[in-house]
């Protein structure tokens, strides 16, 4: 045994001289980390991607990136003689022919909806907790543009088995190409290598899916992750934990012996799901042509959104203005709104600190309810895409609900731009309302439900303290007065500059902040209790002149 | 009179013209005919049975004498395949008057709904009942039938004939259930919103090819597991984010737990 220690560090010890192996694990092997289950949505991605990476590569060994037509011989009997592309028979090939292949395709396609749905849920994490704060907006634009690329490279894989499914999102994202005004032909023709489908298509979206796009999305996971370690892991308020702490564990052996049983988790489940049940059954969907279309072709989720947008869209067009045709009801739903969102989601973090003036570092996380309107922005922005995706599937949702289309269709058009800014005002109110539950816990204690009648009629509730652990988890959240609006001029008469957008930002502060419950001052707090303790008091007094025994209640 | 002067003559034309007219009219009645002899070959105690089972019945939207009415369309002319497709799958009679006629357990028996057909086919020449022979699929080519199937069906009943939304509330249904004659039948007479598929757009054999594809539909087993409906992306996201995301966050709350 202690041979083979001894070899170990003689190994090490030789690795040691060449590169400084030992000192960079003794440096991060102790690093501490907190702990939280809404911390580990991330390394769900993290798992997915590597399970992408390691399906990914045994399924380029059978795929033909090609539209050269082939005639399929292959097992699947419906399909036999049949003229199809030879991406889409080295599909079917994959799925009937080769050992294990239609369980590793399954793997490919669940990890790949697995790893949108993680990033989704961890970035609504760092999201609604403000993790995204200074010194971290720089992460946030790197994981927001993950989830892009991601969407991006989704489509990408949908569309390479070239089967009638896939070949009808390839239609349409032809179609969102060319709505772009003035270049959106000539851009058609530089994707495509001429007219829509063509014979380059399928290969070229096989270099971006399996060599440009990893790529990039392994160089980001990187610099996410060492972004990470630099800045340290932030931490939810509680007991000890400041802003200038971490409380938790260290990396080694805790979180690697966590992480890596996590990693095999996600991997158990994921094949788990591709072995039992179905996932893009590109066999029963049959070669693309395009005068064939089925009922209920929809993108993979991530992707919904923009087909629910483009359902709903009002058939605006312009023929021949400025020798153009203006598809406004291609344009605006998939190219403008995306946009939009977009952009609102990459620059959230740096809008927040403008409006809110918040220029200090943050390494303790918001509760939601502390930040409420942050949070309800967050709904709004939820509920908005959710209601598209919705519509994005409203044929299924029709036929399995018994709908009108139509009225789903109109019920799209109006309730997303109604319903989000009711979710943003219920959920602020929501968190505005338990704010003020935190100030009374902290000011009067939990209400224990006992009450108790003195011998003078009076009912009193019995409040019980709330325990040490949950006061340091209220008091730990920040007041940040609203800006105000600066003087329209300074005492020598001369105008503020840049007056307007000071006042825009007074304006937009205010109304972030406005409502907010002001955390109680200890000396509050302190009072409070006092006053508490007196009253108690004042009853064990009231009862021993009554001559009444005191429950013991009140005297603990 | 040679030849040119025959083709040059005035009469020539219009006696050609007739001619044509005539044989046009003779091959019509030689077609039609073969639609007449189903009609004569159900007894007329069948059809008089039939139609005191359609005065009851049916002849509140449809009429007396089937001649129609603002409830519901005229029937002459429709069909035996009309009549058995739809009270066989229950569709007629309707229970309330809807975007379209839902399918139910058929209220008729066989005897009934057969009685019904002749009674119907009786008032005017349209598609008979197909007969086994129609729907003998053994010589019909199953892959061909499944482009068929893609090119004329998935566009409304989906890829794997689960049925689909149309429009206002209509939809294509399900044909899980449906059996190969019901199906024929629907492809010959066009039911609610569907297109008729005649023997001249869609020959007998193509049909039989689309009946394999379906039977195949409806008894392969799914090679990849639990086939979600066979709906799509659409439940393949909803399991995603309940089963999937649900399983894995639960393992997270059960990893991160504070140890106590």
């Amino acid at each position: 045994m202690s041979a083979v220690v001894d070899e170990v560090g003689k190994a090490i010890g030789r690795a040691d001289e060449r590169a400084p192996i030992s000192s960079l694990l003794k440096d991060n092997l102790r690093k501490v980390f907190p702990d939280h289950w809404s911390f580990m949505l991330g390394e769900i991605a993290l798992y997915s991607f590597i399970i992408l990476l390691l399906t990914g590569v045994y399924l380029t060994i059978w795929y033909q990136p090609s539209m050269q037509e082939v005639v399929y011989h292959g097992s699947y009997q419906p399909l036999v003689g049949i003229p199809m592309s030879e991406a889409y028979n080295s599909a079917l090939h994959i799925s009937f022919d080769v050992r294990g292949g239609l369980l590793i395709r399954q793997i490919h396609h669940w990890a790949a909806l697995f790893f949108m749905a993680a990033m989704a849920v961890h970035m609504f994490r760092i999201f609604f907790t403000g993790a995204f704060r200074k010194p971290r907006e720089f992460n946030w634009v790197i994981g927001g543009s993950m989830i892009l690329i991601g969407l991006l490279e989704g489509f990408a894989g949908y569309s390479l088995p070239d089967d009638l499914l896939s070949g009808v999102g390839v239609r349409i994202v032809a179609g969102i190409i060319e709505s772009i005004p003035v270049v959106g032909t000539y851009l058609l023709f530089f994707i495509f290598g001429g007219q829509y489908p063509g014979h380059d298509f399928i290969p070229r979206l096989y270099t971006f899916h399996v060599l440009l796009v990893p790529g990039i999305l392994l160089a980001s996971v990187g610099l996410h992750l060492v972004l990470i370690f630099y800045h340290k892991h932030t931490q939810y308020p509680g007991p000890g934990r400041t802003n200038e702490n971490v409380v938790g564990f260290p990396l080694f052996p805790v979180y690697t012996a966590k992480a890596g049983g996590f990693f095999f988790i996600v991997f158990g489940v994921t094949v788990l799901m591709a072995a039992l049940v179905t996932i893009n059954p590109i066999w029963a969907y049959g070669p693309y042509v395009p005068d064939q279309v089925t009922a209920g072709s929809q993108p993979d989720w991530y992707i919904g959104f923009v087909d629910g947008a483009l359902r709903a869209f009002p058939n605006w067009e312009w023929e021949d203005f400025l020798g153009h045709t203006w598809s406004w009801n291609i344009l605006l739903p998939c190219v403008v709104m995306p946009g939009i969102l977009v952009t609102l989601l990459l620059s959230y973090p740096f809008l927040e600190a403008w409006i809110t003036g918040d220029t200090r570092e943050h390494h303790l996380l918001d509760r939601p309810r502390n930040a409420a309107t942050r949070t309800g922005l967050g709904v709004m922005a939820i509920t908005f895409y959710g209601i598209l995706v919705i519509n994005g599937a409203n044929d299924i949702v029709a036929q399995a609900f018994n709908l009108s289309i139509n009225q789903l269709t109109w019920f799209t058009r109006i309730g997303v731009f109604v319903i989000p800014p009711l979710a943003f005002i219920a959920t602020r109110r929501f968190c505005l309302g338990l704010q003020r539950r935190d100030r009374d816990l902290l000011m009067h204690g939990r209400e224990s439900g006992q009450i108790l009648r003195l011998p003078h009629g009076e009912f009193i509730e019995i409040h019980t303290p709330i325990s040490d652990e949950e006061k340091a988890v209220i008091l730990a959240k920040r007041d940040i007065a609203p800006i105000e609006a600066p003087p329209e001029t300074d005492e020598n008469g001369v105008k503020t500059p840049g007056l307007r957008a000071k006042k825009w930002r007074a304006k937009l502060s205010n109304a972030y902040f406005g409502e907010n419950v002001q955390r109680p001052t200890l000396a509050e707090i302190e009072a409070a209790e006092h006053h508490h303790h007196d009253e108690v008091a004042h009853e064990i007094d009231v009862l021993h002149e009554a001559g009444a025994p005191v429950p013991s209640e009140l005297t603990d | 009179m040679t030849s040119t002067s025959v083709r040059r003559n005035k009469a020539t034309g219009l006696v050609v013209l007739l001619a044509g007219l005539v044989m046009t009219g003779v091959g019509y009645a030689a077609v039609t005919s073969t639609a007449e002899a189903s009609v004569t070959t159900a007894s007329q105690t069948q059809i008089d049975q039939g139609k005191q089972l359609f005065q009851q019945g049916c002849a509140t939207c449809h009429g007396l004498a089937a001649q129609g009415s603002s409830e519901g369309p005229s029937l002459i002319g429709v069909g035996a395949a009309a009549v058995n497709f739809q009270v066989s799958t229950g569709r007629m009679p309707m229970a309330a008057p809807a975007n379209q006629a839902p399918q139910k357990p058929p209220i008729y028996t066989d005897e009934q709904i057969a009685a019904l057909a002749s009674y119907v086919a009786s008032l005017g020449p349209g598609p008979a009942v197909p007969s086994d022979e129609d729907l003998n699929t053994s010589d019909a080519n199953l892959a061909e039938g499944g482009v068929l199937f893609r090119t004329n069906c998935a566009q409304c009943h989906n890829f794997a004939g689960r049925g689909g939304a149309l429009s206002n509330g209509k939809y294509a249904p399900n044909m899980m259930g449906a059996t190969p004659r019901q199906i024929y039948e629907a492809m010959l007479t066009g039911p609610q919103n569907m297109p008729v598929f005649n023997d001249k757009t869609l020959p007998p054999a193509q049909k039989r090819a689309i009946l394999k594809y379906i039977n195949e539909l409806q008894t392969a087993p799914s090679p990849g597991g639990l086939a979600l409906g066979s709906l799509g992306p659409v439940t393949e996201g909803i399991f995603i984010w309940t089963a999937g995301l649900g399983a894995l966050l639960a393992v997270a709350v059960w990893i991160g737990a504070k140890v106590r």
